[in-house]
């Protein structure tokens, strides 16, 4: 049984088809890679098994259990499930290490005490030790961005969602957040990323997949998509992509 | 003939007085505008103190409206008479930021069964965003008294008080919920993809940015209201625009007035200058 498996996702904003009927499976410690021109849908798709969208059609399953049943708490799911975001979403008004605190605080109930030393470790652990007291607004933006990883991490997340979270960084930053999901991918985490960097998917994905017009027009290994692409749209993609 | 070194200090870097050649040109041009500026006040004060006494009546207004006599009489009295306002003002503001934070909340609630609560949120703003203050003033001031309370619970105090709180709540509410709106979606989704529930959004993550984003405005606020205790006088309390008549009548003399205008001054400049500093130092963070 696959970790996470979609079936037939379809997301519809008003008349705009967004997400065509998507299926995928993710094994656990799977890292899947999403590529796709802006528009074809990678977001949203991540949004919608965090269950921040709604879907109209189709079914999500988590450790196959049904997550996509109108009506059940989203709550529980999204605690399984971390997501980064492009903009890394800091919340302005806490130190890092309050950011990090917050919902294994609020949702698993645990004291301030309780959690420092993991916490810390943690910190440590992404070179951020030293940053744990700073507002978001005094960290560079791959060190705002590699705390919102630790955040994601400190619930314990058994899949982690990242919605192209290096599009925002300078060049030399993007380097920092990659090696940080490659050090997770070692670590075994089951990872779904939407992604622009052609070079971390062919190096560290376990499959690709291309997405267009809201629908997975070809999914692989790396080796087999990047260097045998056998659809049209993928070669003519992956050509501008890669020039 | 010309001179290399003075050229290319001339051009680009620093002369003799350590400055460039923008540097010069900023400091000139300051230097021009102040002297403007200086030259246009004075002319303005010049026609000011010249021509207002030239005019027929102004030896009658200076008698009944600026009489120094009658003000040091007056000003130990209207500052007492100040208090009355400095403590309606702080019984009255707490009760309106926490009164207008509820009904801002009650009008962004999602649940069907909170639904009469939205209702009641929006048609509160309504009403008391709709009715002048003074109308809103008298109506409870005169009117729940009438029904016979015994004492205390006649006292013009609590009714007037009540009915500024009402009023301000109406626009300290709207004000929250503007607030409420500012913050981004992006962080909304942040604290939900964490599993935090609606409620934990909005009290930990949303209403700490939207409150703070909102202090200038609500500062003020603020300032409207300490002004705006005055019109209980209407109603009874004896604060200082009340005292400031009952010196105008005693003394026919209008100065009173102009002495309870300073105080108000005295207090209201420094407010607006710190929410102006406020506002100023928040558009700064936003760029």
């Amino acid at each position: 049984m696959a970790k996470l498996e979609l079936r037939g996702v379809v997301k519809r904003f008003g008349q705009v088809t967004v997400c065509d009927g998507i299926s995928l499976d993710v094994e656990k410690g799977q890292t899947v890679c999403l590529i796709g021109a802006s528009g074809a849908g990678k977001s949203t798709l991540l949004r919608c098994i965090n269950l921040l969208e709604p879907i109209e059609d189709g079914e999500i399953f988590l450790d196959g259990e049904d997550i996509s049943v109108p009506g059940l708490d989203p709550q529980g799911v999204r605690a399984r499930i971390g997501m980064v975001f492009q903009s890394y979403n800091l919340f302005p008004h806490m130190t890092a290490l309050e950011n990090v605190m917050l919902a294994p605080r609020r949702v698993h109930g645990k004291s301030r005490a309780q959690l420092l030393p993991e916490i810390e470790a943690l910190f440590q652990s992404f070179d951020l030790g030293d940053r744990m007291h700073n507002y978001p607004d005094q960290l560079s933006g791959g060190q705002q961005q590699r705390v919102a990883i630790v955040r994601a991490l400190a619930m314990h997340p058994e899949v982690i969602l990242f919605d192209e979270i290096t599009s925002a960084l300078d060049p030399q930053l993007v380097g920092e957040v990659l090696d940080v999901l490659l050090k997770l991918k070692k670590q075994g985490m089951t990872m779904i990323l939407a992604t622009h960097e052609m070079g971390f998917a062919r190096q560290a994905a376990d499959k690709v997949c291309f997405l267009k017009d809201g629908q997975i027009i070809e999914e692989g290994a790396p080796k087999e998509l990047f260097d045998a692409p056998k659809r049209a749209e993928t070669k003519t993609f992956l050509a501008r992509a890669l020039k | 003939m010309a001179n290399p070194n003075a050229a290319g200090s001339n051009v680009a870097g620093p002369n003799a007085a350590g400055m460039t050649r923008r540097e010069r040109y900023e400091a000139q041009k300051r230097r021009r505008g102040m002297v403007v500026a200086a030259i246009s006040t004075l002319f303005v004060v010049v026609a000011l103190v010249v021509l207002v006494p030239m005019t027929p009546g102004w030896e009658k207004v200076q008698k009944s409206f600026f009489n120094g006599a009658v003000l040091a009489k007056s000003f130990p009295k209207l500052l007492e008479a100040f208090k009355i306002n400095i403590m309606i003002f702080a019984w009255s503001a707490p009760a309106i930021a926490i009164l207008g934070l509820l009904i801002a909340l009650a009008r962004d609630v999602k649940s069907p069964a909170l639904f009469p609560l939205k209702i009641f949120g929006a048609v509160f703003t309504d009403v008391f965003r709709g009715v002048p203050v003074i109308l809103t003033v008298y109506l409870i001031g005169f009117g729940i008294p009438g029904l016979g309370l015994p004492r205390p619970w006649n006292s013009p105090y609590i009714w007037g008080s009540l009915a500024l709180i009402l009023t301000y709540s109406a626009y300290v509410a709207e004000i929250f919920r503007s607030g409420i709106d500012s913050v981004h979606h992006s962080q909304r989704s942040a604290a939900l993809s964490l599993g935090l529930s609606e409620r934990q959004v909005m009290r930990d993550v949303v209403l700490p940015q939207a409150i703070r984003n909102v202090v200038p405005s609500q500062m003020n606020m603020l300032i409207a209201l300490q002004k705006d205790v005055s019109l209980l006088s209407f109603i009874g309390p004896v604060e200082i625009f009340r005292q400031a008549g009952v010196f105008k009548s005693l003394l026919a003399n209008f100065t009173p007035y102009v002495g309870a205008a300073l105080i108000f001054l005295i207090v209201t400049i420094p407010a607006t200058r710190y929410a102006d500093y406020l506002m100023a130092r928040q558009s700064r963070e936003r760029r």
